[in-house]
């Protein structure tokens, strides 16, 4: 049983996420990963690095610059005759990239798996988290994508061969512009800590209280899809249903009364701090650990305890 | 242009769901149903390609059960001219979702095809990307604005790092995120004119695609549940629990 697995990677540099998809999969068996972008000599040394990776397949060009669905589809089309299955990160690429690819090969793709069972067996939440199903699939071959967040990754210390592919990628749209939303935090998906605010966070500069807190923590920032809406954070720090699905070791829930939706995208957290006024919130009472008080007063405060205690990250 | 839309009926978003006691699924019997939210935003954005004078007509089709004429009541309602009920009592995958919408857009020849980027009950996100693959159209999907060009569209798109922007010629397949719009709610009169619209009926098996599922639901079962929490009194202890943690953290 043979892997090709799509890496997700980002500025040039391999992403944290990468590592945790091979050692998911590499219980299926050896991996060949692909590594499709411009400029991405240094992304392809990463992942020869990550154990569990048999070689790493390189598709450069201007092409799969953007990553558009249609062209990176025709050249997996090509590849995937030679593995039992395909994997990507459930990011926006795999995505877009892995239903579109089924339809291509007649297959029903297994997507947003956060549990490997067996060779033919997976776990998928379904209903926002609210139900998980458990998938046999008895297909010729298995198209899936997981999420990064519910899988350990693998370490490094390899030496994998780097090959390329050949191919010219073709698409009949174009990328014209992209609005990146500057950070310089620890990636959201994949971080091991990370601090959330809610709309009592009250504005822009009181989300600034929550980054002061998680680069103390060397943590990630999310937000409620409410805090998004209401503009005082970038819609790509949405934690929820419609934004990112995180499974951090902890969770600091500033100001955050807990919604569906929100709560739909931090289920595999495995450990959660509220800091809130409202002991009632469902997110209190969800928590593992809560403490009842004003933000604006507590934030400072432990900021300067963890401080005070030295804590390094 | 002519649009198509294609819409679900799902449990309604706001239910709080419960999973049937012998693992066999989701209860959805008397349980209120809607218009998956995503859809919604899909017809939203159709009505408002026609009322900008893109779009001279917006056909709704969905796949389901008799009930499922409602969400096409509602999308009519909404401003669209007709719709298509693809009549199966059967729980279709996506792909034979997908096969179905094809042979829709055979028939029917839609510059720009329209979908919710999920549906909110299996949270799949496959129907755009597999019916792009089998209409070789391109795709652009969570999109959070629509401009129509000279020469197609303008999409932007909700990426992981920000937003992107895809020019895609016609014809096109486009799936709906929450930023897109706001859909409006009908009034009185429109829904009762929604009624005199015109709706057919077919059954999926007229199609002629292969319905049978090719993955075998185990079992659905209800999240892990968390153990009970305790309160903290003070900064201070708070502060060294979370000491406790990030000193105890294994290195990734």
């Amino acid at each position: 049983m043979s892997v090709l697995l799509l890496a997700d990677h980002d500025l040039g540099l391999l992403s944290p996420s990468t590592a945790r998809l091979v050692n998911a999969v590499s219980q299926l068996g050896p991996v060949d990963l692909l590594v499709l972008g411009e400029g991405i000599d240094q992304v392809a040394t990463e992942a020869s690095k990550i154990s569990g990776v048999s070689r790493v397949l390189v598709g450069q060009g201007a092409g799969y610059g953007g990553m558009l669905p249609d062209a990176v589809v025709s050249l997996l089309e090509t590849l995937t005759v030679r593995y039992q299955y395909v994997a990507a990160g459930a990011t926006a690429v795999g995505r877009d990239v892995m239903p579109r690819l089924a339809a291509k090969l007649d297959l029903m793709p297994i997507t947003d798996v956060v549990a490997i069972l067996d060779p033919s067996r997976f776990e998928r939440p379904i209903y926002a988290g609210n139900a998980v199903q458990t998938v046999t699939s008895n297909q010729a071959k298995h198209l899936l994508t997981l999420r990064a967040s519910a899988f350990r990754a693998a370490p490094l210390g390899n030496d994998a061969p780097i090959e390329p592919v050949e191919s010219a990628a073709t698409s009949a749209a174009r990328v014209i512009a992209g609005h990146r939303t500057e950070s310089d935090t620890p990636d959201l998906a994949t971080a091991q800590i990370v601090v959330g605010g809610g709309v009592s966070v009250g504005s822009a500069e009181g989300f600034q209280l929550i980054q002061q807190l998680a680069q103390r923590l060397n943590a990630a920032v999310g937000a409620t899809r409410a805090a998004v809406d209401a503009g005082y954070a970038p819609n790509d720090w949405q934690v929820g249903q419609t934004g990112k699905i995180i499974a951090p070791d902890l969770y600091i829930a500033v100001g955050i009364s807990g919604a569906l939706q929100h709560l739909a995208g931090i289920q595999g957290v495995k450990k959660i701090i509220a800091i809130n006024t409202d002991a009632e919130a469902p997110l209190s009472k969800m928590a593992d650990v809560v403490l009842l008080g004003d933000l604006f007063k507590t934030i400072p405060e432990l900021i300067a305890e963890l401080d005070r205690l030295g804590v390094k990250r | 242009m002519k649009v198509l839309v294609a819409v679900k009926r799902v449990v309604d978003h706001n239910v709080r769901i419960r999973v049937r006691p012998d693992g066999s699924g989701v209860e959805t019997n008397g349980v209120r149903m809607s218009m998956n939210p995503f859809c919604k935003h899909a017809v939203e954005a159709a009505v408002q390609l026609g009322e900008q004078g893109h779009a001279d007509e917006i056909v709704i089709v969905s796949i389901g059960p008799k009930s499922a004429n409602d969400v096409i009541l509602t999308a009519l309602a909404m401003g669209a001219h007709r719709g298509l009920l693809i009549e199966t009592e059967a729980e279709l995958e996506t792909l034979a979702i997908a096969k179905l919408l094809a042979k829709v857009v055979e028939e029917e020849q839609p510059d720009l095809v329209l979908l919710g980027k999920q549906a909110v009950d299996d949270d799949s996100n496959h129907v755009g990307q597999m019916l792009a693959a089998l209409t070789d159209r391109p795709q652009a999907t969570f999109a959070s604005e629509i401009k129509v060009t000279a020469d197609g569209l303008e999409v932007t798109r909700e990426v992981d790092w920000g937003r992107e922007v895809v020019a895609l010629p016609l014809p096109a397949i486009v799936t709906a995120d929450l930023r897109l719009n706001t859909p409006r709610n009908a009034a009185l009169p429109m829904v009762m004119k929604a009624r005199s619209k015109p709706l057919a009926v077919r059954p999926a098996a007229e199609f002629g695609v292969d319905l049978a599922p090719r993955l075998i639901i185990e079992k659905v079962s209800p999240p892990a549940e968390r153990a009970t929490g305790r309160t903290v009194d003070s900064v201070e202890d708070l502060a060294a629990i979370i000491a406790a943690d990030v000193s105890q953290m294994e290195a990734l």
